[in-house]
């Protein structure tokens, strides 16, 4: 294909078609458009991002020293389980659903998405869910105090009256979460556009039909574990309580079943806009198109029969320890496959680093170091000395933070002139990158030390020779959420003006996306494009 | 309403113009998910309030007054020829991954029985790898059905259980049987035999509702007669959790099919064009085949 533009070709014919969004608030409560909605998640998301980053500040700021000095300790917990849930189903989740929302439609040449209403009530649950959630913490009790895995009998029988709520914001969070993923599934397997074959999909698109698969299988097998909480509260059955024939262990099994395979929904779209980006600033195509997505497979499919690694310390039989170590280990496999691939496209690529590139290329990096400490982690008798340790909590955030966030700050820079029509500030949205680089790391980085060492997680307080990694940390954290307020100022500058961005903007970057003018007009493709 | 994209005969794709359905929904989600809560935390509190009862209620009524409104919508639409082929195929895999979702809801439950069964118990009782677990309760023995609970006090057992060859089968009988007769529908549809779409779909619905009366009756025979209840340990929390929710299903299935008979009377549906009857067999077939799961493992098994 040519690099026209074929957006306004394509609308000719349909004259409603040309006219913008209705104006007004109205227009993003009643709105039925892929690119409002992908905003409303993309916006929704931030803001989760900033609350549950508050949330991360006050422990940073009570770990900062030895000691109780800032919260009591009661408090404390609720801000490690509210930080923990509020980012992962309200900052990270809904802001890859909201990339697929703008880019789906665009990169398979489809009007909008298969279900446009059901994908505007996807949306508008979120704030509803979480409006919820927070409001337990002004509740009687207090808000949710036992860890985002809220394992029983501390989230059953020792949990606050607030529970219920929590439970019933879950409940909500799955069914957009499912009503999201079956949009994204409809819309990839019919609405490609003539010649688009599911082998000549980009990558981002694959990995989230992938991860639809995933949401679905297991966002209900989450609202099943929810369900057994609530009845053990309030309707005297036993699922978790050994006195009436339950195991409190029944609960992690179930709650991992789940659990473990949303850690790859957090991270497979990641690896699906990394894998636009090296490519368009390597100006090479991707190296290994198809193993990517066989690698993808494979380590969706792997994620079902791990869950038990969460578990070696609470007592399950040898041949459990040993099976469920084995195949962790064997999801090092596809994913090595996949670091593979990225790095063998830069390699002799004509490499630029633009703001979305150096993001991806710290992605690759740091997102290894923590797949490794991960393959640490996996090994069931060293994990017995890791366990609920800082050591894990360094781990998951080096996969989630300069993994999956930062996959979402590279998609954000790397799109937003799509977006927006604007191109960003790049020299502060590089202040953006090295801060957060340097910050994270600092944050993140001591805490294996303190972990290996034996520094417990969720406890805010610390024996003396943690001081000094703790207070890096904690100096690394409030940098890094500082940082964040000025990535907020980039976007805004950006949404408000600046200078004109082209069709595309990026001279290496491919796909059907960047064929429509800059700002991508309200509606895209009303009639298919033709793909050779 | 109006529609910014007249579509469907030009072979476009149908984006339907803006709805209030969306938020209408999240609200009313939202009011019953609250009033639910505050129901339950004043039940367990053993508060006298009925703030919860209202605020689930005006939910519910919220959520009614979508479900008429959206899929008074879709049906406008539809018979209006604003949908596609390729619509069509949108609401099949729509239809599709939703049931197989539910199926994983159920699967949670059922992974829950097997767990205890094969695992906990045993475990409980002394035996196998973690058989340590004994020592929580020293003179406990392990057997499934499990009758004495370790904690008898907390938890006290059931006395009998429901024998499979009485209502369980009558109701696997009249389930399985409902699933022929839907069929039996469907293709009388397809023949474009109003007249024997109504009959089978209506026996569809009868025995659909005998088996939630017979289930309804089962149930009251376990708490008066049996002892057989949510409290009873983790037998009565399986029995229950499995086939209550199953029952759930069966009447959301049942109203699906309800509404499908009121729209072949109105003369809705085209032998070839009755994707909304096709949905509500699938959904109806689904639950068929999670009781034939729940009877093996629940009751005879």
């Amino acid at each position: 294909m040519t690099d026209q533009t074929i957006g306004h070709v394509n609308d000719h014919d349909d004259s409603h078609a040309d006219h913008g969004p209705p104006k007004g608030l109205m227009r993003w409560v009643l709105t039925t458009n892929h690119k409002d909605i992908g905003s409303m998640y993309m916006w929704f998301s931030f803001a989760m991002f900033l609350l549950g980053g508050a949330m991360a500040m006050v422990i940073r700021a009570e770990l900062f020293q030895p000691g109780l000095q800032l919260v009591q300790p009661e408090f404390f917990n609720q801000m490690t389980t509210m930080h923990g849930l509020i980012m992962v189903f309200g900052a990270v989740m809904p802001a890859f659903v909201g990339l697929a929302n703008w880019m789906i439609p665009m990169m398979i040449g489809a009007p909008d998405m298969a279900l446009p209403r059901m994908n505007n009530w996807s949306f508008w649950i979120l704030p509803f869910a979480f409006a919820l959630l927070v409001s337990t913490l002004f509740m009687e009790g207090g808000g949710p105090n036992f860890g985002w895995t809220f394992y029983a009998p501390l989230s059953t029988d020792y949990a606050p009256p607030s529970t219920t709520f929590f439970i019933f914001a879950v409940h909500m969070m799955g069914v957009s979460s499912i009503m999201g993923a079956i949009n994204v599934i409809a819309t990839i397997l019919n609405l490609r556009a003539p010649g688009m074959t599911l082998m000549k999909m980009p990558l981002f698109v694959w990995t989230w039909l992938i991860t639809a698969y995933l949401l679905i299988a297991v966002m209900p097998v989450l609202a099943g574990v929810v369900t057994m909480m609530l009845m053990d509260i309030h309707f005297g059955t036993a699922f978790f309580n050994a006195g009436g024939g339950g195991d409190p262990v029944l609960f992690q099994h179930v709650f991992w079943f789940f659990g473990h395979p949303e850690v790859y929904i957090m991270i497979l779209p990641a690896f699906g806009v990394v894998s636009q980006i090296i490519p368009a600033f390597s100006r090479k195509p991707l190296f290994g198109y198809t193993s990517m997505v066989y690698a993808v497979a494979s380590i969706a499919f792997l994620s079902f029969i791990v869950w038990a690694h969460h578990m070696f310390t609470v007592g399950i039989p040898l041949v459990g320890e040993v099976f469920f170590m084995y195949a962790t280990m064997l999801i090092a496999v596809p994913t090595g496959v996949k670091v593979f691939n990225w790095v063998a496209t830069m390699f002799r690529g004509a490499l630029t680093f633009e703001t979305p590139m150096l993001f991806a290329v710290a992605f690759v990096v740091l997102f290894t170091i923590g797949g490794f400490s991960g393959l640490m982690l996996s090994i069931a008798p060293a994990d017995f000395q890791y366990h609920d340790t800082y050591f894990v909590v360094a781990h998951f955030h080096y996969v989630l933070v300069p993994g999956a966030i930062f996959a979402i700050f590279a998609g954000v820079y790397y799109w937003l002139p799509k977006w927006t029509g604007h191109m960003y500030d790049a020299g502060l949205s590089k202040v953006h990158f090295w801060m957060s680089f340097i910050g994270m790391n600092l944050t993140f980085f001591p805490m294996h030390f303190v972990g290996l060492a034996g520094m417990p997680r969720r406890i805010p307080d610390y024996a003396l020779q943690f001081a000094d990694f703790n207070m890096i940390a904690s100096i690394g954290g409030f940098m890094f959420g500082v940082t964040q307020l000025l990535f907020l100022f980039i976007v805004i500058k950006c949404v408000k003006g600046g200078p004109k961005a082209e069709a595309k903007p990026w001279e290496g970057a491919h796909g059907l996306e960047w064929m429509v003018p800059s700002p991508a007009p309200y509606h895209t493709f009303t009639t298919p494009p033709d793909v050779k | 309403m109006a529609t910014e994209h007249q579509a469907g005969g030009d072979g476009t794709y149908y984006v339907p113009a803006q709805s209030k359905w969306p938020i209408v929904a999240s609200i009313g989600l939202f009011l019953t998910m609250v009033g639910a809560g505050l129901m339950m935390n004043n039940m367990s509190a053993g508060g006298q309030s009925a703030t919860g009862h209202y605020v689930f209620f005006a939910g519910a009524l919220v959520m009614a007054y979508m479900l008429f409104g959206w899929f008074g919508d879709v049906v406008r639409e539809s018979r209006a020829g604003l949908y596609s082929p390729q619509m069509d195929r949108s609401f099949r895999w729509g239809m599709g991954w939703f049931i197989f979702s539910e199926v994983m809801f159920f699967a949670a439950f059922f992974g829950a029985l097997f767990f205890v069964r094969y695992y906990a118990v045993p475990w409980l009782g002394g035996e196998g790898e973690k058989g340590s677990s004994n020592m929580l309760w020293p003179g406990f023995e392990a057997a499934w059905p499990l009758m004495t609970n370790p904690d008898s006090e907390t938890f006290p057992g059931p006395e009998k259980l429901v024998d499979p060859w009485t209502l369980p089968l009558i109701n696997t009988i009249l389930l399985v049987t409902s699933s022929f007769t839907c069929t039996k529908a469907h293709h009388a549809l397809v023949a474009d035999n109003r007249k024997s779409t109504q009959t089978w779909l209506a026996i569809t619905l009868v025995l659909g509702a005998v088996f939630l009366v017979v289930q309804g009756y089962e149930y009251y025979h376990a708490y008066n007669d049996l002892g057989l209840t949510l409290n009873s340990g983790i037998y009565g929390s399986t029995f229950f959790m499995l086939t209550g929710f199953h029952g759930a299903h069966v009447t959301l299935g049942a109203i699906m099919l309800l509404v499908m008979f009121i729209r072949i009377n109105k003369g809705h549906f085209t032998s070839k064009n009755h994707f909304g009857f096709e949905a509500a067999a699938w959904y109806w077939h689904f639950v068929d085949v999670v009781w034939i799961g729940l009877f093996l493992f629940v009751y005879v098994l």
